[in-house]
């Protein structure tokens, strides 16, 4: 990780970025972008598709390379940001098309998070009575505890949308990066899911979702990042943005 | 209406690992009891070092999902290791090729063994650690054909195709385990030892990651693991095994030469693992097991001619392995499909 000098955040931001782009060839998928995150409350990343939402998020979460800029994520400045060190920075996330490890049971999809992460001591460690006992809690939160002896890949989709929130919820992160997650639930499941991601704002947590759903944009988030061809179209509080022209043209004008 | 094929996918895991236990437990005991002794204490040590490789195969094929075929490059490698450092051949009284031979007992040379096959592996291991999938099945294909020429040519140290003799058989003081029931008592003691360490691997939180990885090695790299570290060390303890079997191996037969340690014998191996099931320690057992009853067995089909059995057999397993692609592809009592 390449480390700059840390910066105070006296805004209160928990992920900043400057100037942070990434290029496929030509195509210019996040360019030169600059936002805020702040810590408190729900944000919510809208925009076309193709605008770069979810390669903004794999770029926060280290799962695609960064081209150029920066991120800041709780003061640390990288101009490099690994996976595997993601969860030091505090961040976690959902992957945009479920991404469980499907020939394993639920109970282990959950378990394999929780468990010890460097490699000589994983391999002289068991399962210990607090493993188990936040596994359970987990599963019951999410609503997957009937189903805990069952191949992930065997689930339903709404199932699987609910247990990889509850993968990330077991990490006990600070911010949490969920890749849409109300896509394609069915109305019970998507109530759900709110739930669970207002208990998350409540006890703390950063959230920041990418959206689709006009309904759950305009209820939900605090802040909302729009985002047009990889570009910053505008930031803020929701009401004060969804207001301004230029989304309404741009995005929101059909 | 559900077909046959349907059936044997769908067939529950608890169900057939009943059957397929009883079919090949009965099967051997009838084996040993129709043929004797002799051929049941030969037919077990066999058994035990296939178990050896088959059961550390699947560590890397069935639990990491990396589909491996150079694994009889590690055995090879464990085997020359042993021949080299405890023949007792005075070679240079011959006109065949002289190799230094320091004649070490077999127990100085087993830890010799093992940690070079642990060493060759992490060097090829943190080439290969970019691979995965078709590519890895590729290079390590390429491993086991390299392997395969150094055995061959190498002649200063392994006598290419001479082969070396006079391996010794292990030995606690005076007491040599000469006899071919000590032999086999000691092989299934390793063998007893690797499916215990195997057990603990699997069943520890190092094991539960391993699967991560060979489900989604990006996905669990996100949640705090560096993927190429595991599976680095599940590479190299996996080789390590192999290692013992072929020290093992050097010493229950003696003599050994490039041949035992041909491609062929990985895609046994491979069709063993699959036999069985992978990403489970009791189908590798049973998968050896069958496949040295299905190997030593053919020897007895009145039918078939003596110098075609080795053929028939490889024929034998290349049909079962189409068959069980096709219709069981987890094999018969396996947690895992590829």
């Amino acid at each position: 990780m390449t480390r700059m000098a840390n910066r105070t955040n006296p805004a209160g931001n928990v992920i900043h970025t400057i100037d942070l782009s990434k290029h496929f060839d030509a195509v210019r998928a996040v360019d030169e972008l600059t936002v805020a995150i702040p810590k408190t409350g729900i944000t919510s990343i809208v925009g076309p598709n193709g605008s770069g939402k979810s390669t903004f998020v794999n770029l926060l979460s280290g799962t695609l390379p960064i081209d150029g800029g920066i991120v800041i994520i709780d003061g640390v400045g990288l101009r490099v940001v690994k996976a595997h060190e993601s969860p030091q920075h505090g961040v976690t996330r959902t992957f945009q098309e479920v991404r469980l490890f499907d020939q394993i049971s639920a109970w282990d999809n959950i378990m394999v998070v929780l468990t010890e992460r460097r490699l000589l001591p994983s391999l002289f460690e068991r399962l210990r009575p607090a493993h188990r006992e936040k596994a359970e809690r987990i599963l019951m939160e999410v609503g997957m505890w009937e189903r805990r002896e069952a191949m992930a890949g065997e689930l339903s989709y709404g199932q699987r949308k609910l247990l990889e929130i509850g993968r990330a919820m077991a990490m006990d992160a600070q911010t949490y990066l969920f890749d849409e997650p109300f896509a394609g639930l069915f109305p019970q499941m998507l109530e759900r899911v709110k739930e669970i991601v207002i208990r998350m704002r409540d006890e703390g947590h950063t959230l920041i979702f990418i959206s689709h759903n006009m309904d759950i944009v305009r209820e939900l988030p605090d802040h909302l990042i729009v985002l047009d061809s990889g570009k910053l179209l505008t930031q803020g509080e929701v009401h004060e943005v969804l207001s301004r022209d230029e989304v309404i043209e741009a995005y929101l004008g059909e | 209406m559900t077909t046959l094929p349907q059936t044997l996918r769908e067939w529950p895991r608890a169900d057939i690992e009943r059957v397929a236990t009883v079919f090949v437990l009965g099967w051997a005991v009838a084996f040993m009891l129709w043929q004797g002794t002799g051929f049941t204490v030969t037919l077990m040590t066999v058994f035990a070092i296939w178990a050896i490789l088959a059961v550390s195969l699947n560590l890397v094929v069935g639990f990491t999902g990396l589909l491996s075929v150079g694994h009889i490059g590690f055995f090879g490698i464990g085997a020359y290791t042993m021949a080299i450092l405890a023949s007792d051949a005075s070679y240079d009284q011959l006109r065949t090729e002289a190799i230094p031979t320091p004649g070490w007992p077999f127990f100085a040379a087993l830890p010799i063994a093992v940690a070079l096959a642990g060493l060759v592996a992490l060097g090829v291991g943190i080439v290969f650690n970019r691979f995965r999938d078709d590519i890895f099945v590729l290079v390590s294909f390429g491993f086991a054909i390299i392997a395969f020429s150094f055995f061959l040519n190498l002649r200063e140290i392994t006598r290419g195709a001479f082969g070396i003799h006079e391996i010794p058989r292990p030995a606690f003081g005076s007491w040599v385990l000469d006899g071919e029931v000590e032999f086999l008592v000691f092989a299934l003691i390793c063998l007893a030892l690797v499916v215990l360490v195997c057990w603990l691997i699997v069943t520890s939180s190092f094991g539960r990651v391993l699967t991560a990885i060979r489900e989604d090695e990006e996905a669990i790299a996100v949640f705090g693991y560096r993927v190429t570290h595991f599976k680095l060390a599940v590479w190299v303890l996996s080789a390590m095994m192999a290692g013992l079997a072929g020290a093992l191996f050097a010493s229950w037969t003696s003599f050994i030469d490039p041949n035992s340690f041909i491609l062929l014998e990985s895609m046994l191996l491979i069709a063993i693992v699959i036999l069985g099931g992978l990403a489970t320690i009791w189908g590798s057992l049973l998968g050896a097991m069958a496949f040295v009853l299905l190997e030593e067995g053919m020897r007895f089909l009145p039918f078939l001619p003596a110098e075609f059995v080795g053929q028939a057999r490889q024929v034998v397993l290349g049909v079962l392995l189409v068959l069980l692609m096709l219709f069981r592809p987890q094999g018969l009592v396996g947690r895992y499909k590829l």
